[in-house]
């Protein structure tokens, strides 16, 4: 369902990574490993298309609802004068609907919900950021660094979660530097 | 067009819940404007000369200086980067930004502007021409600057080169604006300048949400 090929990334005139080609069917995962700087962010955000690739062929699965992703940056995207369920609503309205009640629960944030986001500490933003991935269906999940400043037990819930996407015939792609772990998903390597 | 929906009513909502922003346009805009005639000494033949105009010129200041944060936040905290993975061309969501911001600044202004025109000892036709002209001034100076806000999203301190930027833009519509009013409550009719300024609004609705568009694919990379 993702085909990459030769794909290339120059950011400030200097290129980030090339002639990077691998594969990830429905259902499957994969794992960017790398030191800082490597690319990882790049390349997902080349994915996700927020920056334009320098060379190379990106094909995507050709029904038009595995078009949809998740992208999911270090930034959470959280606005500080709306509350944790206010922020998730509009997140799912403009990703085109979901269920908020679904998210909330996944991370446990239903009794946080008419809290303003600006009182959450860093772990639970980052749940609220990851509660999207729960409450809007997307077929392909791009992370970056998913489980930064996540407790154990919220990381195994993220897991979980991912784990769950992958039954259901989604993909993921993450980077990350080990904190989570992902079922049989191959490995990456970038730079160096 | 749902999801634009929504994110205009999550615009108004945030500038509602953080009402500072919202109130710095007016307050700029009304305690400028009580200064003046401090400044100028409070005969009624200089401030009936200069008053329309100078409502026009600190409408636009206030208009652009709060522009400044249209984007910037979005593009720090991530939420650009969600706008552009969502059902929605980023063209719409400048549409939408811009129509949220000139509803919680532009709006507020000119329904203050009667009020205005009144403190200023302005003739009573101004209590219906200003605010009228103003409703077709404003926005299209709120498009206009989104432009400029857009451009400047990863610079700090953007206010100033936002006002160099998009200024010179602007100016058509202050011109026409100031003579609108002023063919209005002389009595030579206005029309002819309500259709220009019409006509840049529409232009401004036209082109500026592609320019928006362009620069924050920019800001992305």
């Amino acid at each position: 369902m993702l085909l990459v090929e030769g794909l290339a990334c120059r950011r400030a005139g200097r290129t980030v990574f090339k002639d990077l080609s691998f594969t990830v069917e429905a259902g499957g995962a994969l794992m960017l490993r790398g030191p800082n700087g490597s690319g990882k962010s790049s390349l997902l955000r080349v994915l996700a298309g927020l920056v334009p690739k320098a060379a190379g062929r990106i094909e995507r699965g050709s029904r038009a609802d595995t078009e949809a992703l998740h992208y999911v940056g270090h930034a959470d995207a959280l606005k500080p004068a709306l509350t944790v369920e206010e922020n998730l609503a509009f997140v799912a309205d403009i990703l085109g609907g979901g269920a908020v009640e679904i998210g909330l629960r996944t991370f446990e944030l239903v009794r946080l919900a008419d809290t303003p986001a600006r009182h959450l500490s860093s772990g639970q933003r980052r749940r609220l950021t990851l509660a999207r991935l729960a409450a809007v269906p997307r077929h392909l999940w791009l992370l970056d660094e998913p489980a930064v400043g996540l407790d154990t037990r919220n990381r195994d819930r993220l897991e979980a979660l991912i784990a769950d996407h992958r039954t259901m015939g989604g993909a993921v792609i993450a980077a990350t530097h080990g904190d989570i772990a992902i079922d049989g998903a191959p490995t990456l390597e970038l730079g160096g | 067009m749902r999801t634009a929906a929504a994110l205009f009513r999550h615009e108004v909502r945030l500038a509602l819940r953080s009402g500072g922003e919202m109130a710095q346009g007016l307050t700029f805009f009304l305690l400028a404007l009580s200064l003046f005639p401090l400044g100028v000494g409070p005969g009624p033949q200089v401030l009936e000369r200069i008053g329309v105009g100078l409502i026009w010129v600190l409408a636009l200041f206030a208009v652009t200086l709060t522009l400044e944060r249209l984007y910037t936040a979005d593009a720090q905290d991530g939420t650009l980067d969600l706008l552009a993975t969502a059902d929605i061309s980023l063209e719409l969501v400048a549409v939408a930004k811009a129509a949220a911001h000139w509803l919680t600044s532009g709006a507020i202004l000119i329904l203050f502007s009667p009020l205005v025109c009144l403190l200023l000892g302005l003739p009573a036709e101004t209590y219906w021409a200003v605010p009228t002209v103003l409703l077709l001034g404003t926005p299209t100076l709120t498009l206009i600057g989104s432009i400029g806000a857009a451009l400047l999203v990863n610079s700090r301190r953007g206010g100033l080169l936002l006002a160099l930027i998009v200024l010179p833009l602007q100016i058509p519509v202050l011109i026409f604006g100031v003579s609108a009013i002023e063919g209005w409550v002389s009595g030579l009719g206005a029309a002819p300048q309500l259709m220009i300024l019409g006509a840049m609004l529409l232009g401004a609705l036209a082109l500026a949400p592609i320019a928006t568009a362009a620069a924050l694919r920019l800001a992305l990379e």
